[in-house]
Parts: structure tokens; C-alpha cells; sequence
């Protein structure tokens, strides 16, 4: 019985995230003490799903593109021909993580305009950083008995590289995109400041109208989220790592 | 003797190509919003500097090409950042007409091309070099110190963004204070908390998971939303609590967003001591107890100097972090760069808005290396030779 809180817990916590995007009316005795001089304590306006999968869609592009970049570039970098690149692009990476996100966004604008757009670009950016550094440790870690043993039964390069090193690596890779997920969920509200629609929007109407029900439950329903797909990612790791033998990692 | 490429080079002199020849060096706008007119550089300079400027690139590019010694690389790469920091300068003067102090000369798109190409250039050559840390923060203050002479020289004076600034120097100092202030007194009140918990989680382990998904969870909620939500409780405790307003505790402004730096800080603590307490080797710990070491003394004398490169990496990724992060402080009144980055969006003028994030990306990449350089120095003697 113990065992199943936790996922009792998940559970209740994705039915009340639904419940609140479907019937937010439900909430409204619960944030209205939080309102003064009568103010809305529901979001008014536009409606909160809309947004909540807006927010997501934007999350999915920029991390798709991100997964694509940063596993083709972390292979090729593996491979003996792009070794030489090996080292600059660990530096790379290490100095791409000091570039604030908001100071990416800005800096995106004049180049893309307002909306949508410089947001996928801060994401894209912000997602490639843990999602390249693992698969780098991913690939560059594996156990030397079974590379020579799949070099030794005469597996070819590419072979190699699909049926034995990239399924290996998989549960760090995953590891990586959790991360990148759970940053860019949180990173996509910023991206309200230039006009682009997630729930950043919900949050900074709070802000302007000092209304913190707005904030709260922008802020709850990222973090909602946030927390479900961190814990959705974790199980398929779990499972991939059983599949593929190798002791569950936390 | 054959001829042999450099792979990194070829993608370099394609930049550097692209950069000087395709790319405008410099746009020209009639004032601060308006869409600009761009230039390439033998458009944007007089025509011998132009001519000099395009010739300093091929040979830049040339070198690079070839496999050229590293150290000739990193000078090539120097050389090529000073000569188009003095070249864009140059550009601002002879674009702009005289008496005119509407018209903005910013650097377009092919200036921060070449900027790009010859800082991967140095990036690349220093970690061939593998310097020691204190030659690499050497190498730093020597470029900071190299751009604050460009500065200080004028020479930079008709660029938009100084002319952004030269209208706001006093606040643009006022707001570099607060950020400064936010992001490092969060950071030292976050490693005030974060280190004894981080001890007591160590030592009581029915506490670790429980604090650590704690954190984790704060971890989730959105910065601006954090942000926000800790108005109401501060705002309450301004007006309740006697003294608390006298001490600057306010609904709005610093003190929301330094209590949410805080909190997004002591996770990387707390888990990073953790973790670098667990990471001391058994031995150790059993050869202090066998000789009599008290618990005290244990843990200052063996334990911390052992964890100290684990605790300081947390320590860095607080203070890249923070650097960042205060920059939406501005959003709840809390000051910071964040402040020009926002009223630069809000006025689309993006001069403004460099003004703003150019200094924030150059203090968290300062601090990165700094502390890189410190994790390195208190690094056991086996791992920095790997480490490199």
C-alpha cells in the first residue's frame, strides 16, 4: 500500500491540474481571498487551456529541435573524423550556459520580431546545453569490454553506433531531455515579455494588475506540469535502464 | 611539405569570410527606432582603413586555414578582436554625420559574425593550450582590460548603445550596483543557509530526501512567477511586523526578488555539499577517527577541504545563475540590467536593450571563469590533470 502513495499522489495532482484547466470556475472561492476590490481571480482573459497548450507546443518545437541538433552534434563529435572538435565544443557548451535567458530573448527580437519566434530560438538554445553534454557523457562513458566485444563481432561503424552505443546511452540521454524539459517549461513564461503566448501571459497580467492570483496560478499550473513530466520522463528511464541491464539510476 | 588544413580553421575562415565580405559591418539609422540602413565595410569605413580592415581578415583567415601553430592562433584571434573593436569605432565616427545627435551607428550583423568567429578562434586555441587557472583569469582581465582602454578612449563614443548610455550614466551605474548586490547577496545568503543544511542532511539522512524534493519543487515554479507570488508575503510582513519596513522590506521592489534568488539557490547548495560530503573517501574519514579527531574537527579539517570542489561548483552554477536571473528582478520593480533590457523591449529600441544584457553576459561569463579557475586550484592533484 505504501508504495502506491506516490503515485496516488501523481495522480491527484493531474486530475486537479485538469480540473482547473477545464472548470476554473470550480477554484474560484478557493483564489478569491487573494483578490481585492472584487478583481477577477480567475484568468479573464483567454482561456487558461488555450494557453497551457500553447505553452506546451512551444516547449515541444523548441526541445524536438533541440534533441535533433544536440544528438547528431554530441555523435559527431564521438566519431573519429570530429574528435579534433571534441574539446571546443565541451568549452562551448560550458560557455553558452552563462548567456542569461532573458538576455537571449532580447537578442533574439530585432532579429525575428515580437511573438512566438525569438522564445523558440531562447528555448532551442537553452534546451541544447544538458541534452548535448549528455549524450557526450553518455557515449564517451561506455564500458570499453562491450565496445571491443561489438568491434570484435564484426559490427560495422553504424551498426555499432544504433544497436549497441546509442541504446546504451539512452537512459543519460533521457536524463539530459528531462532536464532541458523541466528548464525550458519554466523558461517559456519569459517569453510572455516579447509577446509570445504560453502562461507566462497569466502571470505578468498579475503582475501588471498587482492581482497575485493571477501569479499563483500561472505559476502553479508551470510547475504542476512541470513536476508530472519530470516524474513521466523518470519512469520511462527507469525502464529503458532495466531493459537495457544496467542498474536504475535516481 | 604539403599542405595541411586545420578542420576548425576551415569552418572559422568561412566565418570570418562570410562575416567581412557578405555580412553589413555596421547599420545606419536616421534616429533610435527607425529601421536602419546596413553597410558593408568598405561602405562603412573610409577607404583605406576599409582596405586595411578586409586585408587583416584574409590574412586572418589564411592562418587559421592552414595548421598554424597554437599560440600564433590565439594571437591571430586577439589581434583579430582588437582590430574590429577599434574598426567599428571608426565606422560610428565616419558614418555619422556630423553634428547629428539623432542619427545611431550600431554593429550589424556581420561585426558580431566576426566577433563570433574570433572569439571560437580563442576559445578554441585556450583549450588546446589547457592554461593554468590563473593564466587563464590572467587572459580575462587582460580582454576586460583591453575594453574598458576602448571605452575609456572614446573611441566608441558614436556607437548607439554608448549613446544610450552617455544619457543614463548615472542610473546605468545605480542599476549595475543593484545587480551586483542582488545577485551576490543572495548568493552569500544562500551559502549562509545552504552549507549547515547541507551539513545536517548529510549527517541526519531521514532529512536529505525530504529537503532535497523541497528545493527540487521550488526549482519548478517559473522565476517570474516566484517572483510575484513572494510579494503578498513580504508585503504583509512590511506592514506587520514592526522594524521590518526600516530595513528596506517592501511588497515590491529587492526584497521579493532577493528572497527568490535565495530559494532558486539553495538547491545547488545544499545538494552540492550533499553530494560532496557523501563523495569523501570512507578511509579518510576512518583514519581521522582512528587518530582522535573530534566531529568538529573532522569535518574542517578533512571533510570540507575534501568537498570543497563539489561545494564550489554549486557556488558557481548559484552565481551564473543569479547574474541571470536578476535581470527579472526589473519586472517587480527590483532594479537591475533587467531594467534597460525591459524598457528597450517596451520601446523596441534595441540599443537600449544591449545596454542592458551586453553587461550581463560579460559579468556571468567573468564569474564563470573565475570560479572555474577556483574549482580547478581546490581540485585534488589527480583530477586536475584531468580536469584540463
Amino acid at each position: 500500500m505504501r508504495v502506491l502513495i506516490p503515485y496516488l499522489l501523481r495522480l491527484a495532482l493531474l486530475v486537479i491540474l485538469i480540473a482547473f484547466l477545464v472548470v476554473p470556475g470550480w477554484f474560484d472561492p478557493l483564489l478569491k481571498p487573494l483578490v481585492r476590490d472584487n478583481a477577477p481571480a480567475i484568468y479573464n482573459q483567454g482561456s487558461l487551456l488555450t494557453l497551457t497548450l500553447l505553452h506546451l507546443r512551444t516547449v515541444a518545437i523548441a526541445t524536438t529541435g533541440a534533441i535533433l541538433v544536440a544528438v547528431t552534434l554530441a555523435i559527431l563529435v564521438t566519431r573519429p573524423f570530429g574528435a579534433e572538435f571534441l574539446p571546443l565544443s565541451r568549452s562551448l557548451v560550458n560557455i553558452g550556459q552563462t548567456f542569461p535567458p532573458v538576455a537571449v530573448l532580447a537578442l533574439a527580437v530585432p532579429i525575428l520580431g515580437f511573438g512566438e519566434k525569438p522564445t523558440l530560438v531562447a528555448l532551442f538554445l537553452y534546451g541544447l546545453l544538458p541534452i548535448f553534454e549528455n549524450t557526450l557523457t553518455g557515449l564517451t562513458t561506455l564500458p570499453s569490454s562491450v565496445m571491443e566485444a561489438a568491434r570484435g563481432s564484426g559490427m560495422t561503424d553504424r551498426q555499432r553506433l544504433f544497436k549497441v552505443e546509442l541504446p546504451l546511452a539512452m537512459p543519460v540521454i533521457l536524463a539530459g531531455i528531462r532536464l532541458s524539459v523541466v528548464i525550458s517549461l519554466a523558461t517559456a513564461t519569459i517569453g510572455s515579455t516579447v509577446a509570445a503566448k504560453t502562461l507566462g501571459e497569466v502571470i505578468i497580467a498579475g503582475l501588471q494588475s498587482n492581482n497575485i492570483a493571477f501569479v499563483l496560478q500561472g505559476g502553479l499550473i508551470v510547475g504542476a506540469l512541470a513536476v508530472l513530466i519530470y516524474d513521466g520522463f523518470s519512469a520511462i528511464e527507469h525502464v529503458l535502464a532495466r531493459r537495457a541491464g544496467l542498474p536504475a539510476r535516481a | 611539405m604539403s599542405i595541411r588544413f586545420d578542420k576548425l580553421g576551415v569552418v572559422t575562415a568561412l566565418l570570418i569570410a562570410y562575416g567581412a565580405l557578405a555580412a553589413p559591418f555596421a547599420t545606419f539609422r536616421a534616429n533610435r527606432i527607425v529601421p536602419g540602413d546596413a553597410k558593408g565595410i568598405l561602405d562603412a569605413l573610409p577607404v583605406g582603413p576599409g582596405m586595411l580592415l578586409l586585408g587583416l581578415m584574409a590574412c586572418a583567415a589564411l592562418i587559421v586555414l592552414l595548421k598554424t601553430p597554437t599560440r600564433l592562433r590565439l594571437t591571430v584571434a586577439a589581434l583579430g578582436l582588437a582590430s574590429i573593436a577599434v574598426f567599428i569605432g571608426m565606422a560610428a565616427t565616419h558614418l555619422t554625420p556630423p553634428a547629428n545627435a539623432y542619427a545611431r551607428v550600431s554593429p550589424a550583423s556581420g561585426f558580431w559574425i566576426l566577433l563570433f568567429s574570433f572569439a571560437l578562434l580563442a576559445a578554441d586555441s585556450i583549450t588546446r593550450l589547457r592554461p593554468l587557472p590563473l593564466v587563464r583569469v590572467l587572459l580575462l582581465a587582460i580582454t576586460l582590460g583591453g575594453a574598458a582602454v576602448v571605452l575609456m578612449s572614446g573611441l566608441w563614443d558614436g556607437l548607439s548603445i554608448l549613446k544610450e548610455y552617455s544619457g543614463r550614466a548615472d542610473v546605468f551605474w545605480l542599476e549595475a550596483g543593484r545587480h551586483v548586490t542582488l545577485a551576490l547577496g543572495s548568493l552569500f545568503a544562500s551559502v549562509l543557509v545552504g552549507l549547515p543544511l547541507g551539513i545536517l542532511c548529510h549527517r541526519v539522512a531521514p532529512l536529505r530526501a525530504g529537503v532535497l524534493n523541497t528545493l527540487n519543487l521550488i526549482q519548478t515554479i517559473p522565476s517570474i512567477a516566484l517572483f510575484g507570488i513572494l510579494i503578498a508575503p513580504l508585503g504583509w510582513i512590511a506592514v506587520n511586523v514592526p522594524g521590518a519596513a526600516v530595513i528596506g522590506i517592501r511588497g515590491i521592489g529587492a526584497a521579493p526578488a532577493f528572497v527568490a534568488l535565495f530559494l532558486y539557490s539553495l538547491l545547488p547548495v545544499v545538494a552540492n555539499t550533499v553530494v560532496g560530503l557523501a563523495g569523501v573517501p570512507r578511509e579518510a574519514n576512518e583514519a581521522a577517527r582512528g587518530i582522535g579527531m573530534t566531529d568538529r574537527q573532522r569535518l574542517f579539517g578533512i571533510e570540507f577541504p575534501l568537498a570543497m570542489p563539489v561545494i564550489l561548483t554549486g557556488v558557481r552554477i548559484v552565481l551564473v545563475q543569479n547574474i541571470g536571473l536578476a535581470t527579472i528582478a526589473a519586472l517587480i520593480g527590483g532594479g537591475g540590467f533587467g531594467v534597460f533590457v525591459f524598457q528597450g523591449i517596451g520601446q523596441t529600441a534595441m540599443d537600449l536593450v544591449l545596454l542592458g544584457a551586453v553587461p550581463t553576459v560579460v559579468l556571468a561569463f567573468a564569474a564563470a571563469i573565475v570560479l572555474d579557475a577556483l574549482i580547478e586550484m581546490n581540485a585534488p592533484q589527480r583530477e586536475r590533470s584531468r580536469a584540463a
